[in-house]
This record gives structure tokens, sequence and C-alpha cells, in this order.
């Protein structure tokens, strides 16, 4: 798949604020290379959904997804990054999880985000889960070309 | 010079007229509203009147302020508030914004007409013409804004108290709680359904709960999904969970589109679901089957 | 990862059932270890019954929920029944919204109901009454 995002992708790993965000947060990147990151990725997303105003609910879902698809990178893209954003709309905010990993991508991205619906296995990538907790759910992936998913839920829709 | 020295006086013989005939506009600002079907709503001439008492009282101290025309209105916290307080009035009362904002400008028409009584210099009347049209223009524009920031919070409101009305979690029997569903079973409902429901469970220590769906018009295969989504967290939380209010028709429409709710116990009525509810708790045998359904 | 190691979660006997319970910081590593010993305590003292008290857990992923499934399994084929108590409202949503549905996992509300299920019921009973009469 196309990377339009180029120049964003230039940014990975540092902290740059969206200086056009008053008063939101800056958002945070999270390095994920064992298990103990995804408890620290865990951590980091329950604070910002707490940061964001969530209630309960709300926040058990984007900790599970976050958890997710962290492990989605470290088990198949041999590690990678989890960046917390805090995008504002009106009348709403959001959190937004970007996970990023340089492994073999995704053949069959179809198949990767049916997987698992009604097996309940919990094998496969995750991913169809994570899509089902989050309001908007972009991956960006191909043979070799490594992983972005980008994941959104929003206070209000 | 001249100008500002014109603006002036202006100024003055507007706050004149507003202190001697506030009566008067008061009465006309009122005529004129009645004559024009500005209201849209029942709201009285006594209350009109009220209103108009009001709006012209703040008017005064509000040009005294010394604040320029057009900013009198926004920069004096008694007229804004007299000005949001009846589009709010007329927000509630049903009047499009509309109507609301051209009620308020028609203030303008009562204006010049006290301004009218007191000279007859063209010049004059046409500088007090446009005076009280830079005043009162922001006044409607406010109204527009408050009528409609009005609304969106009526109408976030009552949707937020329709869904939560909707979705009540009633305790028909110890350890039984039911969820009549009146409507649709959305993505959102669903959800709302799930929350209160689990928490009445984790509340009441329930170990049975009733899905009534006799005020849902129609199963779908989302809406089954909806239902199945439900009955599995219930089971999640380790209690059960029986359908009730099953209408032949929609026991027919699930047969067709091939949903399979067969994992599912489902009773015709609410008295049914509440017999197998009571059956369930009390237990088949002293050991053994436990009664879940799987 | 490999090497096991303790799982740090107390596994308690109570006559022919084990008492057990997960804690919320639990990483894979440790749900390994744990999925391991309790296998190894069911087969070594022949238990009928487990309860896993999951009241602590703030999140179940896919990870946590194929390791109950597991473990579920194993416990059956040795002989045990397993029974999941206190799942929390919200992970109870979530998991059904990730489409995880903890196959053959026996759920129960609270640690109580669950040892009343694996017939703790007239020993708890004796002790104390039961506020809740013959339930289940």
């Amino acid at each position: 798949m196309a990377l339009p995002g180029e120049s964003a992708l230039a940014s990975w790993g540092r902290a740059v604020p969206t200086s056009a965000e008053e008063g939101a947060p800056a958002p945070s990147a999270h390095v994920v290379r064992t298990e103990e990151d995804l408890l620290t990725v865990r951590h980091a997303v329950r604070a910002a959904t707490v940061e964001v105003g969530f209630g309960l609910v709300d926040q058990t879902r984007v900790v599970t997804a976050a958890s997710e698809l962290a492990r989605n990178a470290y088990v198949h893209g041999g590690g990678g990054t989890v960046t917390i954003e805090y995008p504002r709309r009106p009348g709403a905010r959001g959190l937004r999880l970007v996970v990023k990993d340089d492994g073999p991508g995704i053949a069959d991205l179809d198949a990767a985000l049916t997987d698992g619906f009604t097996t309940g296995s919990g094998l496969g990538h995750g991913l169809g889960g994570a899509r089902r907790l989050m309001d908007e759910f972009t991956v960006q992936t191909g043979p070799g070309e490594g992983t972005v998913v980008t994941a959104t839920r929003w206070t209000a829709r | 010079m001249r100008v500002s020295t014109s603006e002036a006086a202006v100024r003055e013989r507007l706050t004149r007229a507003l202190r001697e005939r506030d009566a008067e506009i008061a009465d006309r600002w009122v005529e004129l509203q009645l004559e024009q079907a500005l209201l849209g709503t029942d709201i009285s001439e006594a209350e009109l009147r009220e209103e108009a008492d009001a709006l012209i009282d703040a008017l005064v101290p509000g040009l005294e302020s010394g604040a320029p025309v057009d900013r009198v209105v926004t920069s004096n916290s008694g007229l804004q508030e007299a000005v949001v307080r009846l589009s709010m009035r007329r927000a509630r009362g049903g009047a499009t914004p509309t109507v609301t904002s051209l009620a308020v400008l028609a203030l303008k028409e009562a204006l010049l007409k006290a301004v009218q009584r007191e000279t007859r210099d063209a010049e004059e009347l046409f500088a007090s013409a446009v005076f009280i049209n830079r005043l009162l223009d922001v006044a409607g524009a406010l109204s527009f804004e408050t009528y409609v920031e009005g609304r969106e919070e009526i109408i976030r409101r009552q949707s937020q108290q329709l869904m939560e009305l909707s979705t009540p979690v009633v305790r028909l029997w110890r350890q039984v709680l039911a969820v009549p569903l009146i409507g649709t079973l959305d993505t959102a409902r669903t959800q709302v359904v799930m929350e209160n429901l689990l928490q009445a469970i984790q509340d009441h220590e329930a170990l049975v709960a009733i899905v009534d769906i006799t005020g849902v018009p129609t199963v779908d295969t989302a809406v089954a999904q909806h239902l199945m989504q439900t009955v599995n967290a219930v089971r999640l939380m380790g209690a059960d969970c029986v359908i009730s209010g099953v209408r032949p028709s929609i026991a027919q429409t699930i047969a067709q589109l091939g949903i399979d709710l067969s994992a599912i116990l489902t009773r015709a009525t609410l008295a049914d679901a509440l017999a197998a509810a009571i059956k369930l708790i009390d237990g088949p045998g002293p050991d053994g089957d436990d009664g879940e359904g799987r | 990862m490999t090497a096991p190691r303790p799982a740090g979660v107390p596994i308690l006997r109570l006559g022919d059932v084990l008492v057990t319970g997960l804690l919320n910081e639990l990483d894979d590593g440790a749900a390994i270890a744990f999925t391991e010993e309790l296998t190894e305590r069911i087969s070594a003292e022949g238990a009928r019954g487990v309860l896993i008290d999951i009241s602590r857990l703030e999140i179940i992923d896919s990870f946590v929920a194929r390791t109950l499934m597991e473990l579920t399994t194993v416990a059956r084929l040795l002989g045990a029944r397993v029974i999941v108590a206190g799942m929390r409202p919200p992970v109870a949503i979530t998991l059904v919204e990730l489409g995880i549905e903890l196959v053959g996992v026996e759920t129960a509300l609270n640690p109580e109901q669950g040892l009343a299920a694996l017939g703790w019921r007239q020993a708890q009973q004796s002790v104390e009454g039961s506020r809740r009469g013959a339930a289940r």
C-alpha cells in the first residue's frame, strides 16, 4: 500500500508537540521491545484515557485495543513503537494510537481484519478485535513494508 | 468631529427616549411582535411585556456605559442576559430561530418610532436609524446564536435521557433482573444496555437477566448480533440470560435469516421468562447441572 | 522467556478445590508460569475444582483470554472443573466487542458463588450461614 504520510513518519520516536492543538497534551512515544514494555504501554495508555476524560468502559476498550496492537507489533513485527496522540474536534476529545513496526508486514490484510471474530481463539493478529473497540481504524502495510496501525476513539460520536 | 458629535447626540436622544417613553416603546414592540406573528408559540402578552421591560431597562445603562455602539449589547452583562433569556424562552417554546431573531429586531422599529416623536429632522432621524441598526443587529445575532445553542443543548439532554429512560433495568424477583427494550437495538443502544445491565447484575448479585424484546419492532441480523453480544456479556459476568417477547413473526424472521440463537434461552412472554428464571435459580437438582445452557 | 519462573500468584487449597486469583500486572511470562504451576498442582493434589478470582483484572486481552481457555481445557483433561469468578462489567463488555467468547470457560458472579458451584455450599452454610439460601 502507498505511504502518503512519509514526512509524518519522519518524526517517529520523538515526542513532537503538534502546536496547532492548544491545550492538548503533547504526543508521547513508547518503544515496544520486551514483554515488560507491553505493561508500560498499557499503563501509559490508561493514564492517557483518564487524561482525555473517558468513562470506565471506554478506558477499558482503549487499553485493551492498545494491548492487542502492541502485542502484534511485539510478536509479529519484532518490536515497534506506540505513539499516543490527543486529537480534538468540535465537541469531542480523542485518543489516537499509532502503532508501528518494521516487521514483514501483512500480506492479506482483509483476512487479518476478519480473523478471530467468530472463533474467538485469540490467535491471529487481533486486528479485527482492536478495530471493533475503536471508532476509526486504518492500517498501512504490505509484504516487507512493516505495519502502521492508526486507531482513534472519541469521547462523543 | 461632526460625526462623533452627532453620534453622541443620537446616543443621548435615544437614551432619553428610552427613559421617558419606555412604556410606549415596550407597548409598540409587543404590538409589532403580535402583528407580525413573530411568536409561533404560546407566550402570553404579559410575558412579552415582561421581556420587553427587562430589555429596555437594560438598554439604558448599556448606552450610558459609553461602549462602542456595536459592542453595547455584548459588553453589558444585564443587557446580554436579557437577550439570552428571551431567546432561551423562545427556543424552549418551540419558536424557529429566524422568528426569534426577527422578534428582537422588531425592537428597532419601536425605538425609531419613539425617536421620531422627538424630532422631525431628517438628518438626525437617519443618524438615529443607523445607530439603532448597529446597536440591535448584534442583539439579533446573539439571539440567533443563543437559540441554536439552547436547542442543541436540549436535544443533547433529551437524547441522553431518552437513551437512559428507554433502557431501564428493573428487579423482577430476588436475583432476577429484566430490561424491557423498546425501539431498535443499534450499536450505541447496545452499549448503554450492556453497561446498565452488567452494572445492575453486579450491584444486585443477580443470577438471571431477562432481556424482553416485545417492544422491538423488527429483528434483523444486526439486532440479533447485538442481542448475542448482550447475552454473552451477561454470561461472562457469571449470570444467565433469557430473551423474552419473541413474537411468532420475529421467530419466523430469525429462522429465515438463518440466525443461530439456539444457544440462547428464549421465551414467548415475560411471564414465561420469569418462570424459567426462577427455575434456573432454584436449580434442577442439589448438585451437578448448574443450569448453564452451554 | 522460556525458562519457567515463579508466577508470584498464591494458589490456596480448600479440600479438593484450588483457589487462586489473577492480578492486573500479569505479564506474558507470569501468565505462562501461572498456567504451569496450576497444572502441576491440579495433577499432584488431585484437585476436582479450580476457582480463579479475576475481579482484579482491569483488562482481558486475547492473550489472557487464551490463557484462561487453555487452562480450562487442560484442567478438564486432568479431571478438574474451572470456574472464573468476578469479571468486571467493563471487562465483559470489552471482551464481547473484541469478539472473544471464552469458549468452554464457566463463570460466576463472585468467588462465593463460584465456590458454591464447585460444591462448597454445605460447608459455607454450616460455618456462617448463607444469605443466598440454596442458591445454585
